[in-house]
């Protein structure tokens, strides 16, 4: 039994030695890049821009000048996914879910907040999604909807993030749609409601959003953010008052996907 | 029957649309769409079924052969009735020599045309059936000379009553219950007013003798689908879910005697295929049930995605599925025309739709049928704007869950605008099913293993 363990790990570590997975995530707004062996070996973020082909061969190139090794397999992941031709493809909700893993074994669910859709997924121990929600086609719920109320006010997404963590009394957004979400925000600002609670406001409907689909599936400690929206402080704080849990937050949230398609390279499913 | 009747399907197509009075150039722009859909779905599949070719060939003139033909039937004396429902009595149609056609709209094409009358939150089946009419672009359509609707849900019943502006409508009475003895009383005698109605419109009578004959045909036409969907247990499957799915919905268009004979042909060849283990899908492959509202020409949305993802289809509990031909007519214990009357109705109320209250047959059969057709999950389809399946998914859902097999509802319409998400819904399913697939196979093989040092010590 011993000889056994001894021989497997033995080649393992040969396997992973000499080979490189890539894990390729073409998002709606960048694509990134992650190089794993045993472990992370380097990785890259760039905007996915007119074509997501040409941004995900850039960011592979990217990344190959960091890292050499005969490439065993490329996985890509992510809405551009079909238009890059890897070894292999995965949806975004099963690689984040195995990033998720990859970072904290302990992770049972996912939040992941893109730009153009949002998830929540139950995973078991071995980052295998056990159940999944996702928002429907509109944009309410995801990270778009926050783009688009700040783009509306003139105002940087850092900026209009900063302001909502300053909020006292958040203004109560009950348009769902961002079209009508956006008018409403413009005529709250025009009756003199400050632009710190209308963002806190927007968050917080960005959240209930997000608890309604939380609510069909269920989440269980613990709980990772993941996506591009985890960068931004008051949604992670927006989120953690509406759910009443603790999130746990990948060093590079965007990155998860990435991480999570080279493993299941690696790795399988 | 038909070959001492002349049929011009020399007649080219064009000709033969504006004679039955299509929007000619408006129709060109429909049908135009048909030919790249139909090969990135249908011909880039590997492995098909010889027998298939028939279906192909079909489809690929759907608005050309077989509606000259109807048409020719009209021509020569014989009445055309068209139905939007599986409640659709259409032995006496057979019986009367007349032609029975289900006219369901699959296309994304004429709902705009709809929606300048019916309300956009309407089920895009009911839209895409009335917009084909209102707008002169169904050459089957242009055929009918009644149509049958059924008290189903709201959205086709008021419909219905809109549609009949256009064309003599006749609506039958389906109660919303179906165990009562007033319900099925109810539909009975419904049933034998849709006999006189047909009667009527022809002017030919429906003898016992012609009636037996009918039910005789429709039932060989169910046992002929029943046939297909067999073959479908076997794994490897040795025919993809879409290819079925274009039998099934053919099985609405077609000559019923010609169907049931180039059906049984495929049978065959399925049989022959299963008996070699051949399939179209490696063995293994993940295998998917699709439970919910029917799906005519030409959506294939769904199968086409599920089965892109790596997964195959391997039955569909719907109206273009088993709730189509499970149930035969049973005349065996019928002693006069009322009882074989009755023997009809009876078949029918046994359909499973979501339109009845309770329908709790159906959680049930969609349990059984995954067990039957070894169904590693099930994916839950919606109309959308479709209250009745859709509120009924809770109560499927749960007694799949009960029994371990994983269940996911997609909620879609005709357009294109969400196939990215249900792309990325549909494969993290399927990923979901190979993972999990793999994970009892490690276990399976883990189990056998201690078995094997256990034994072996
Ligand atoms: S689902 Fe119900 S209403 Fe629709 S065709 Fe089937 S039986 Fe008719
Ligand atoms: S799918 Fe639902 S809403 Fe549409 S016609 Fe059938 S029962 Fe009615």
């Amino acid at each position: 039994m011993r000889i056994c363990l001894t021989i497997y790990t033995t080649e393992m570590i040969h396997r992973s030695m000499t080979k490189l997975f890539i894990g390729i995530d073409l998002g709606s707004t960048t694509v990134k890049a992650v190089v794993l062996n045993g472990q992370v070996l380097a990785s890259a973020i760039r905007p996915t821009g007119a074509n997501p082909r040409k941004a995900g061969e850039a960011v592979l190139e990217q990344i190959l000048e960091k890292s050499a090794g005969p490439i065993d397999k490329i996985v890509a992941t992510g809405y551009g996914r079909v238009s890059f031709s890897a070894d292999e493809i995965v949806s975004e909700i099963t690689a984040h879910a195995k990033g998720s893993n990859l970072l904290f074994p302990d992770a049972r669910t996912v939040i992941d907040i893109g730009g153009q859709d949002s998830k929540i997924t139950r995973i078991d121990d071995h980052g295998r999604v056990l159940d999944f929600a996702m928002n429907d086609r509109c944009a309410a719920g995801t990270g778009r909807f926050i783009e688009n109320t700040a783009k509306a006010l003139e105002v940087s997404l850092e900026e209009f993030s900063s302001k909502s963590l300053a909020s006292q009394t958040p203004a109560r957004i009950n348009s769902m749609c961002t079209v009508f979400a956006e008018s409403e925000v413009i005529s709250q600002i025009a009756q003199g409601t400050s632009i710190e609670d209308v963002s806190a406001g927007v968050h917080a409907s960005v959240a209930r959003r997000i608890k309604a689909m939380v609510e069909r599936i269920g989440v269980e400690d613990q709980v990772v953010f993941t996506g591009g929206a985890a960068k931004n402080p008051a949604m992670r704080k927006a989120l953690e008052e509406t759910l009443r849990v603790k999130l746990t937050l990948p060093k590079e949230p965007q990155l998860v996907g990435a991480l999570g398609a080279a493993a299941i390279g690696r790795d399988g499913y | 029957m038909t070959e001492t009747k002349k049929i011009r399907t020399d007649v080219d197509n064009e000709t033969f649309w504006r004679e039955v009075g299509l929007d000619v150039e408006r129709h060109d722009d429909l049908i135009k769409g048909l030919p790249p859909v139909f090969e990135s779905v249908f011909l880039t599949q590997k492995n098909r079924p010889e027998k298939i070719s028939y279906f192909d060939s079909f489809i690929q003139d759907l608005h050309g052969k077989r509606p000259k033909e109807v048409y020719d039937r009209k021509n020569n004396g014989d009445k055309v009735i068209g139905a939007f429902c599986a409640f659709f009595p259409e032995e006496f149609v057979h019986a009367t020599g007349a032609v029975p056609l289900v006219l369901c709209g699959g296309a994304e094409f004429p709902i705009a045309d709809a929606e300048k009358i019916l309300p956009r939150n309407t089920c895009p089946l009911i839209k895409s059936s009335f917009g084909f009419k209102i707008s002169n672009l169904c050459p089957y359509f242009q055929s009918a000379d009644l149509l049958v609707g059924e008290t189903t849900c709201g959205g086709k019943k008021k419909m219905y009553e809109l549609l009949g502006e256009y064309v003599p409508t006749h609506t039958l009475h389906l109660p919303h219950k179906k165990d009562e003895a007033l319900s099925r009383n109810l539909w009975f005698e419904e049933v034998k007013k849709f006999k006189g109605k047909v009667e009527e419109l022809t002017g030919r009578k429906v003898t016992d003798e012609k009636l037996l004959a009918a039910i005789d045909l429709a039932n060989r036409k169910r046992l002929a689908l029943a046939r297909v969907y067999n073959t479908r247990k076997a794994d490897p499957v040795p025919i993809s879910g879409k290819d079925v799915l274009l039998v099934m919905q053919l099985a609405l268009f077609d000559d019923a005697e010609r169907f049931v004979k180039k059906t049984n042909e495929l049978a065959e060849e399925l049989e022959a295929r299963v008996d070699r283990g051949e399939g179209v899908a490696a063995k293994g492959a993940p295998r998917v049930l699709i439970s919910g509202t029917p799906m005519t020409i030409p959506n294939w949305k769904l199968h086409d995605t599920i089965e892109k993802s790596g997964a195959v289809v391997v039955t569909e509990e719907s109206c273009t599925g088993t709730r189509y031909f499970t149930d035969l007519v049973d005349t065996s214990d019928a002693s006069s025309s009322d009882d074989l009357i009755r023997a009809m109705a009876e078949k029918y109320l046994h359909i499973n739709c979501a339109c009845f209250t309770p329908n709790n047959e159906r959680p049930v059969d969609v349990v059984r049928l995954a067990g039957e057709y070894k169904a590693d999950g099930v994916v839950y389809y919606v109309l959308q704007f479709c209250h009745e399946f859709n509120t009924e998914f809770a109560k499927v859902e749960r007694a799949l869950r009960a029994v371990g097999i994983p269940v996911i509802k997609i909620e879609t319409d005709y357009s294109d605008s969400d196939r990215g998400q249900l792309k990325t819904r549909i494969e993290t399913f399927v990923e979901m099913l190979k993972a999990s697939k793999a994970s009892k196979a490690a276990s399976v093989s883990k189990e056998a293993g201690i078995k094997a040092s256990a034994t072996g010590s």
